[in-house]
């Protein structure tokens, strides 16, 4: 397992940030890291990085210890911290070379990888501009970029979409999708269609304390076991009608629409299909309302009352 | 290490800093030796360079602090600390990367101050008239005493966020084991040599005379060790 985290306990003063928090991630996940603010995630992020020790817990990567053997630790993860910190009085390329020459690259080596990344995040155009007066989109492009330069086993990006217009929104996704390949990605977010765009698993705390850990389609399926149909007919149809057939829960009518809850287990789609053509009426739509991962978001986070 | 002194050295150099610091230092220097007749050596009439030993540690009581008091307080702020954290960097690597950086930049203003010595050096009755070994020795002495004062000001600078909080902290630090020791010990009765002991101006001075002790050399680069030891407990405490 890439990061493991094992019983992590983390307080600050008289806070406890995070509780007993266990989970792992393997090579080759995508992991989505969720959780309303202050539930603790940076500060998982931030012991995972060896940036502040654990209270109580382990948390080992790619097998090393964080506490035990920082220098090993450090070498192969990379880090994008929250709010994405950067020396704005320095250019984009100085900056990248001198990140890079941390990690004891060689200067041939390092002048290829730096060249490489600049291509891999799309910073040609911006390589010899001062931080400071770049764009957001662009300094967050720095910020993965200084975390990628040395090509780590183990990325942990703290929101590395927040303030994102939509299109750079895409960019950034599209780029980490790339680049994650073989690799272990755990990233923060607030954006739930981030996580339905790339990851196979997530993660959601609240409160420091671990609420769910699972896959993401059956987080998603877990609460569909009555599934919810939106229909539209051209004509006019009493819902009535519609809650008379086999299956169906009840019928809710909102304007042209209707909301058709049916009972756990039942497809009613052919049923309805089957009485639109009996009574010869046209329906003029039929789709499967999908349970959204903000309404999974939202029970989880809030079930959960410490 | 070489990569965190090579990085801030040429941020001083980017940020201008170096050059106010190497041109402010000169110029108030220059006008105190040459210019202001109170201090002119010129007007003194002997071939020595005391204005220049006994000026140099004011000037650096605010140069200093004003050098070191980025080095971490800004970094904090911004919160590219933790982005160094995070890097195969020790804190010991950080600390003293910083602290040569401004070490370096002290000593590089300090370094034209030689021709003052040449110039001296020509214009003494007959040629040469100066007191070789006390310049040597007081060279030696200032180097030491930027030793201790970067090292101070590298400490005020990690114990908080706000730039300005580093410079007086630093400035009054400096100022006190400098010159406050000295004057205190006319207070303390007996124990009146031991309280300049333990300031710097007593050990500057005695290297100052040309005799290099090794008490004193030792003196200096305690209170530097102890001063950096600090400052990498200063930046541990965010594990606590």
């Amino acid at each position: 397992m890439s990061l493991n985290i094992q019983n992590l306990t983390k307080i600050y003063g008289q806070q406890k940030a995070v509780n007993d928090i266990s989970f792992s991630i393997g090579k080759g996940e995508i992991v989505g890291f969720l959780g309303p603010n202050g539930a603790g995630k940076s500060t998982t992020m931030k012991v995972a990085t060896g940036f502040v020790s654990p209270t109580s817990g382990t948390v080992t990567v790619g097998g090393f210890d964080v506490v035990e053997q920082p220098m090993q630790v450090k070498r192969i993860i990379g880090y994008l911290p929250e709010h994405n910190p950067l020396y704005l009085d320095m250019f984009v390329h100085e900056y990248l070379h001198f990140i890079g020459s941390l990690y004891t690259l060689g200067s041939f080596h390092l002048k290829t990888r730096i060249r490489e990344i600049i291509d891999l995040c799309g910073l040609g155009q911006e390589q010899n501009k001062l931080i400071g007066s770049l764009s957001k989109g662009y300094r967050q492009r720095v910020g993965i970029a200084q975390a990628l330069i040395h090509n780590p086993d183990v990325l942990i990006l703290d929101e590395p979409t927040s303030g994102l217009d939509p299109n750079q929104l895409v960019e950034i996704r599209k780029l980490i999708k790339e680049i994650s390949a073989n690799k272990t990605v755990i990233f923060s977010t607030h954006i739930m269609q981030e996580v339905q765009a790339l990851c196979d698993r997530v993660i959601v705390i609240n409160q420091g304390q671990l609420v769910a850990d699972d896959l993401l389609q059956n987080l998603v399926g877990q609460k569909t076991h009555a599934p919810v149909l939106v229909i539209e007919f051209k004509e006019n149809v009493a819902p009535e009608d519609i809650a008379r057939l086999a299956g169906v829960d009840k019928v809710i009518a909102e304007r042209k629409h209707l909301r058709v809850f049916s009972r756990p287990g039942a497809d009613v789609r052919a049923e309805i299909f089957r009485f639109a053509s009996e009574k010869n009426i046209s329906l003029l739509s039929l789709k499967e309302e999908e349970n959204s991962m903000e309404e999974i978001f939202k029970s989880l986070t809030a079930t959960h009352p410490v | 290490m070489i990569r965190v002194f090579l990085k801030e050295f040429n941020s001083f150099l980017n940020a201008l800093i170096a050059y106010l610091v190497i041109g402010v230092f000169l110029t108030g220097i220059g006008l105190l030796l040459w210019v202001f007749p109170e201090t002119s050596i010129l007007d003194y009439g002997f071939a020595d360079l005391d204005t220049l030993f006994s000026m140099t540690p004011y000037v650096f009581i605010f140069l200093i602090p004003a050098i070191t008091m980025k080095s971490f307080a800004e970094e904090k702020k911004m919160g590219t600390m933790e982005v160094l954290f995070a890097k195969p960097l020790s804190d010991w690597d950080i600390v003293i990367g910083k602290f040569l950086a401004s070490l370096a930049l002290t000593l590089v203003a300090l370094l034209p101050t030689l021709i003052y010595y040449f110039s001296i050096y020509r214009l003494g009755n007959p040629i040469g008239n100066i007191d070789t070994a006390g310049v040597i020795g007081s060279y030696i002495g200032l180097s030491l005493l930027a030793f201790a004062f970067c090292a101070i000001g590298i400490l005020a600078s990690s114990l908080t966020v706000n730039q300005i909080v580093s410079f007086i902290l630093a400035a009054f630090l400096c100022f006190i084991l400098y010159s406050g020791f000295e004057s205190l010990a006319s207070l303390a009765g007996d124990g009146a040599l031991l309280t300049k002991q333990v300031g710097m101006l007593y050990h500057y001075d005695a290297l100052g005379k040309g005799l290099i002790d090794s008490r004193d050399v030792i003196y200096f680069l305690s209170v530097g060790g102890v001063m950096l030891l600090g400052a990498k407990v200063a930046l541990g405490s965010r594990h606590w």
